[in-house]
């Protein structure tokens, strides 16, 4: 161990993490005396016992130290309270078990993780249990209460069976199940009636199995279920141990349990015999999944069960394939011709295969880089005397054991075993250097095993990056250059979370400089907001071209800034100040109207003044001001056609109002059109007249106009007056039609009589005047007139006519 | 499903409400018209969720929150709905204010949703190397590409590109096309009885049973209403000719029917019938099919050839080959005169100014006073609107450049043929859809050969380019057609689809097109768009 501890471990809180994880100490705690100089002190050392930070603890009493599956800290104070630090000693933030234990207080407590996360259980001074099984999702459980207890109980564990969580405590020779709502006694099966008071109990990493120890030093192991006994053990030694761990290793039918006194080890499984062992110095046990970890001041050592592929090649005199391998490649490094005769006994068995599976898997189990090594090269010496060995498990074993080894540097000090790293997966393995800032190893090992750059590399750049940003002691500009340096364009990095995380350091500058590598606007504006950088927001929300974030910011802007310069940013901001517009088109009016007075827009002031005469105005007065307002602005714009427009409509609008008084019918909001229109129909001539003069609507129209009305009036009389009244601009024609229009073919063939000769052949069409027609036609000698008779020709009625134009057509045909 | 109404929900024994919308506020004061009232009938409690499609507004939940329902939702997402398929190579945003918001409004949503639709695209058929477009909404829906492009973690897309090209084009470069009257089958169906959403309603005379002796009494009187895509064999083939040439298939197609129905005679066998038998449902829904057709076609017939149609066309063609278009034309100054539906009139009078680079001031303010007098005063902002859309102009250059654009483009055909086109001309039975012959251009020989009349054209003319992967590039086989996405943005008209289509099948035409466009417009639902909506108070 690379520590210099001065203190015995017994006087220290300890808590190691699994998984090879660091070791927390905290020194002095126990010590009652509170003198200054003697302050409990908080260590954090990786496995290895390196130290990574320490901290003089000035909270409270702690009653446990214990790790989380993230490697945070728990700090478990009599008070109720838990603090959680980082691996550096870095306070991250801390939670309560309840006000109930203010004045109980904590009196033991434990660690515990489950698949819902890391669980923290309490036992207060009043004998009464809570526990939490998600400290991230913090829900207090207050178990319930065990009957007559008294007294602290002598030993308790947490459970965790079938998703719920339980806890089983020990008082005397009783044991108590308690789970959410009831508290039963139970009997583990098969237990002597003399076996005593329990005094200590384990339960085994995956929660499958449970050992107790009672004080006639019997152990009893069975399923932490208490339905099935596995075995019994019993000691000479009747002390209570200072711990006891289970020491198995998955889908292995050994199981087996370590109890560690002062000085002394004891493994205990199945059969009859011990194992014993003298511990030299205070040692402390960390379960593990497939072994336990023994520390000391001086060592660090695992005990496990030899794995069985260890086992068969490394047994004494052992003639297991694998075994046979290893010998025949060292014979052949030899150049000893043994090396044949080993391999031909194994290919005769048949089991070159095994023997090369044999030896990759060993090779996984061990630590030492020269017995992995022999392994290997073993395995690959046997591969070639094979035709079709799938290579993926050599491969990757070989890689694995790389990393496994780079890790296991006592520099580095996570001492994973193959199993546990299994277990784990290289995911959670690159987090955890990531926390220990060894990001270069980190990449290192995502780079050899190749792993895509979105989940590797730019995942672990990002965290130094934001480790990058809280070093104070570089400028802004040497940050931001060394960060974008170092990352570049890779992809998946996320430039604004390093921001946020250099603007929560205070350094908004550098935040900024930051930003500016981030190539997502949607990600860039709301950090900018929160920085106040709204200005800066507002450009690269217009860059985005999402106009939904463009109006994010400016109604943010709206808020922040006064109104002048409000409307001056906007200014500078065409795309905003547009979409400013629409949003005051639906929302505020009036603010649209400011926005045009101050660009003097007075084309759009005028429209908008046009908009309000209708939508706002109801009173004739008012509108007609509204419209004048427009008129005005109409001016100003230069827009002479639209203010005479809006002139004339004043015009008509008062003019409508008088008649409207006058004939009482309603001609307000009619077109002029319409008006005149309508008072042809009631035979108001003068009036009509009166219109057409005033607002010189021209000839043409004004006659279609009076003959379309006339006609719906059915006063031919008068349209025959009219018709003679001058010479119509729009000639005959659209009389013929319009009095077809009404079914009078006696009135529309007085005109057709007059239309002009292109158009008679039409006009007499039009009053079902073929012969006529075809006269019309064949007098001009126009074909495609002819034709057009002819296809309104029926053969029946009109047999005559196509004669007629036939031989018309005949004629023309000769010529 | 319910179609959202204002008042109060109609009654169903659910207990969560999603409300799927579009962000538009006047949606949103309907929502909460249709909470508030939920509450008060004190019902059952019921969960409010609200989608918006295709992006979340943060206007539409400020409106909610003012109306002082936004707490009630539990839920308020986005159903990123961009691009809706439409028909095998036609996809819509259906975003009927693109064009208003884009031209008049500077509001550049749509843009953006369309670039998002086109991330979308790449990200299911590939990056598309090569991106052309003429524009300014085409530049900027480039530049949020490139830079979405940026944006997307994860590097690159390795899918095998499927479009070779990208074609943007801006509605504004050809404002002509969607003026004139579409004379495809489907475009006059569109024109006539408006299309909605792969839908028409027809009315239902001609649909009646044929049935002697029923009598007319029980005539249908709701409107029929069918459904048009290429789904339909028949419909497939006859949409994108132009209608003069939709009679003759017709025709032949009924005597294929008839004489298929015919066999059943000459069936002997049990074997024989029964293979006739197992083609009934098909040759079945081939009937109706054609009977739906030739009745459609005859109700189209009785408005093609009204007197009224012909001499729009006329005015139409006039001004499209070039013939009198800076003077007051008559036949315009008439139908105003008999107060024609002012959406006419105005495609008129929009078509000859943009045939004439703008009408001289005395010219536009005549027809300007006409409108006004004719049809009210209010409609001063409707031709505002279009004024600023550049469909109405004044002459500002003494030179009309839109002689010199239809002679290099050869947008005039004078000897089209519409029974068996071998130009796009024939989809306006003359007219050759500017915006098309620019794709037809690019595709052949290149935009090179015209730069010049690019530039009189608004809007800057660009290309870019995406980088692929070397694994990704295409080797191009002999014979390979290239496939051009073409993005109308403000909107395409069918006879430009059909147009396009007729490219896509021109055998040595060498590239297929697939398009994509804000919305399916034609001339009358585009100018309503441009229309401001000024309703006199109640008096």
């Amino acid at each position: 161990m690379a520590w210099n501890l001065k203190e015995d471990l017994r006087d220290c809180l300890v808590a190691a993490a699994p998984y090879g994880g660091p070791i927390a100490l905290l020194k002095n705690n126990f010590r009652k005396e509170k003198s200054l100089g003697s302050r409990p002190l908080l260590e954090i050392y990786s496995a290895s016992g390196v130290p990574l930070a320490s901290v003089l603890w000035k909270s409270g009493q702690v009653v446990q130290l214990g790790w989380t599956a993230s490697e945070d800290l728990l700090c478990i104070q009599e008070d109720g309270t838990v603090l959680i630090y980082n691996l550096f000693c870095e306070f991250k933030r801390h939670f309560s078990m309840g006000n109930e234990v203010l004045q109980n207080h904590v009196r033991e407590a434990k660690v515990f993780h489950t698949e819902y996360g890391t669980g923290v259980a309490i036992l207060t001074g009043a004998h009464r249990f809570s526990l939490t099984t998600n400290i991230d999702d913090l829900k207090l459980r207050r178990m319930p209460e065990v009957p007559g207890l008294q007294k602290l109980p002598s030993c308790w564990a947490v459970l965790s069976q079938d998703r719920v969580t339980i806890i089983l405590l020990a008082v005397g020779q009783d044991l108590y199940l308690l789970d959410n709502t009831s508290c039963s006694v139970v009997t583990p099966p098969g237990i002597s009636a003399h076996a005593g008071a329990y005094v200590q109990m384990a339960v085994s990493f995956n929660y499958r199995y449970l050992a107790l120890f009672t004080d006639t030093g019997s152990i009893w192991m069975g399923t932490s279920s208490l339905k099935e006994k596995l075995g019994e053990f019993s000691c000479d030694f009747r002390a209570p141990p200072r711990q006891m761990v289970w020491c198995t290793r998955p889908r292995s039918k050994q199981r087996a349990v370590v109890v560690a006194w002062d000085r002394r080890l004891l493994v205990a499984g199945n059969s009859k015999e011990c194992i014993q062992f003298v511990l030299d110095e205070d040692s402390y046990l960390v379960p593990e999944l497939d072994g336990v970890r023994i520390f000391s001041c001086t060592t660090h050592e695992f005990l496990h069960e030899i794995p069985e592929a260890s086992e068969e090649i490394f047994k004494i005199a052992s003639m297991a394939p694998g075994a046979l391998l290893l010998e025949a490649q060292r014979e052949y490094e030899k150049q000893s011709q043994k090396a044949d005769e080993y391999l031909r006994e194994i290919k005769d068995q048949n089991l070159l295969a095994e023997a090369v599976r044999q030896c990759i898997e060993a090779a996984g189990y061990e630590h030492e880089p020269e017995t992995q090594k022999s392994l290997l090269r073993a395995a690959s010496f046997g591969k070639c005397f094979l035709d079709k060995f799938p290579s993926e498990s050599f491969v990757w074993t070989c890689r694995d054991l790389r990393v496994l080894n780079a890790i296991r540097d006592y520099q580095i000090g996570i001492p994973l075993t193959f199993a546990q790293y299994k277990q784990l997966t290289i995911e959670v393995l690159l987090d955890r250097l990531v926390l220990r800032r060894l990001y270069p190893l980190a990449i290192k090992i995502c780079e050899y095993l190749r792993l895509s750059e979105f989940q590797g590399v730019s995942r672990i750049l990002a965290h130094w990056a934001c480790y990058k940003v809280q070093q104070k002691d570089k400028s802004d500009e040497e940050v931001a250059h060394a960060i974008n340096q170092k990352l570049g364009d890779t992809p998946g990095i996320s430039y604004s979370e390093i921001a946020a995380r250099a603007y929560d350091c205070g350094r908004t500058e550098l935040a900024i400089k930051l930003l500016e590598y981030e190539p997502r606007s949607g990600e860039q504006v709301p950090l900018l907001l929160k920085m106040k950088k709204s200005q800066l927001a507002l450009n690269k929300a217009i860059e985005s071209g999402d106009t939904d974030l463009v109006y994010t910011v400016v109604l943010h802007l709206k808020n922040e800034l006064n109104r002048g310069t409000f409307f001056m940013t906007l200014q500078k901001q065409p795309v905003a100040l547009s979409l400013y517009r629409q949003f005051c088109k639906h929302q505020e009016l009036e603010t649209l109207k400011d926005l045009y007075n101050q660009d003097d827009d007075h084309q759009e002031l005028g429209n908008f003044h046009v908009h309000s005469s209708y939508s706002s105005e109801k009173r004739i007065e008012g509108r007609v001001g509204a419209l004048q307002n427009a008129v005005d602005e109409y001016y100003k714009a230069k827009n002479e056609f639209a203010a005479k427009a809006t002139e004339d409509q004043i015009k008509l609008l008062r003019m409508q109002r008088r008649l409207q008084d006058e004939l009482d019918k309603p001609y307000v909001d009619y077109s002029l059109h319409d008006t005149v229109y309508s008072l042809i129909l009631d035979g108001n001539h003068k009036r009509a007249e009166q219109l057409y003069r005033d607002f010189r609507i021209p000839d043409k129209r004004f006659w279609w106009l009076k003959i379309s009305a006339l006609a719906e009036r059915e006063d031919w009389e008068e349209m025959e007056k009219f018709s003679k009244s001058k010479k119509s601009p729009i000639g005959y024609l659209p009389f013929v039609e319009i009095c077809m229009k009404h079914h009078n073919r006696h009135e529309a063939k007085k005109y057709a009589a007059r239309v002009t000769p292109e158009q008679r052949v039409k006009a007499h069409i039009l009053v079902r005047e073929l012969d006529q027609a075809a006269d019309a036609a064949i007098e001009h000698k126009n074909e495609n007139e002819m034709n057009l008779v002819l296809s309104k020709c029926t053969a029946a009625t009109d047999s005559l006519v196509v004669e007629k134009i036939n031989r018309a057509k005949a004629q023309t045909l000769k010529k | 499903m319910f179609t959202l109404k204002a008042g109060r929900l109609p009654p169903a024994d659910v207990k969560n409400i999603i409300f799927l919308v579009r962000p538009r506020l006047e949606l949103m004061d309907i929502i909460a018209e249709n909470v508030l009232s939920e509450d008060r009938v004190r019902s059952p409690l019921r969960d409010f969720h609200i989608l918006f499609v295709p992006r979340r507004s943060l206007l539409c939940e400020q409106r909610l929150k003012d109306q002082g329902v936004l707490g009630s939702f539990i839920h308020r997402e986005q159903y990123s709905l961009d691009l809706i398929p439409f028909d095998g190579d036609l996809l819509s945003m259906e975003s009927e204010s693109a064009f208003k918001e884009c031209y008049l409004e500077n509001d550049q949503t749509s843009l953006y949703q369309a670039a998002k639709g086109l991330m979308t695209l790449q990200a299911l058929y590939g990056t598309i190397p090569q991106i052309f477009g003429k524009g300014d909404c085409a530049r900027h829906v480039a530049n949020m590409m490139i830079r979405m492009k940026r944006e997307f973690p994860g590097g690159q897309n390795s899918i095998f590109p499927i479009f070779d090209t990208l074609l943007l084009l801006d509605r504004n470069v050809d404002l002509l096309s969607p003026l004139a009257t579409q004379l495809t089958y489907e475009g006059l169906i569109d024109e006539i009885y408006g299309i909605q959403n792969t839908y028409v309603k027809l009315p239902p005379e001609k649909f009646a049973p044929k049935k002697q002796g029923e009598g007319g009494k029980d005539l249908p009187t709701e409107p029929k209403k069918l459904q048009l895509n290429s789904a339909e064999e028949l419909y497939a083939e006859i949409r994108d000719k132009n209608f003069n040439a939709v009679g003759s298939v017709l025709s032949k197609k009924a005597k294929i029917i008839s004489a298929a129905f015919e066999e059943r005679h000459h069936a002997k066998t049990v074997g024989e019938i029964k293979q006739f038998v197992s083609q009934l449902p098909h040759m079945q829904a081939a009937r109706s099919s054609l009977a739906n057709h030739t009745s459609i076609a005859e109700l189209i017939k009785d408005i093609t050839t009204s007197e009224d149609f012909f001499d729009n066309l006329t005015v139409e063609q006039e001004f499209m080959s070039g013939i009198d278009t800076d003077k007051v034309n008559n036949y315009t100054e008439d139908c105003i005169a008999q107060k024609h539906p002012l959406i006419k009139i105005l495609r008129l009078v929009c078509l000859q100014s943009v045939c004439n680079s703008g009408l001289k001031q005395k010219v536009l303010d005549h027809y300007k006073r006409e409108i006004l007098q004719t049809y009210g005063y209010e409609h001063i902002l409707t031709l505002n609107n279009l004024e600023k859309a550049g469909l109405l102009k004044l002459q500002t250059s003494s030179r009309n450049n839109y002689p010199t654009i239809r002679k290099t483009m050869r947008l005039w055909m004078d000897d089209v043929n519409e029974q068996n086109p071998n130009d796009i001309s024939y989809v306006y039975s003359g007219y050759a859809p500017l915006s098309v012959r620019l794709a037809q251009l690019l595709a052949r020989p290149g935009w090179r050969s015209i730069e010049e009349v690019l530039k009189m054209l608004p809007g800057p003319h660009f290309e870019e380019r995406q980088q692929l992967p070397t694994g990704l590039q295409k080797k191009r086989q002999q014979g390979e057609n290239r496939v051009t996405l073409v993005f109308f943005l403000g909107g395409v008209t069918y006879a430009e689809i059909a147009a396009l289509r007729f490219l896509s099948q021109m055998e040595d035409g060498g590239t297929e097109y697939v398009i994509a466009t804000t919305k399916l417009i034609n001339g009358t639902n585009w100018i309503k768009s441009l229309m401001e909506k000024l309703e006199p108070p109640p008096f």
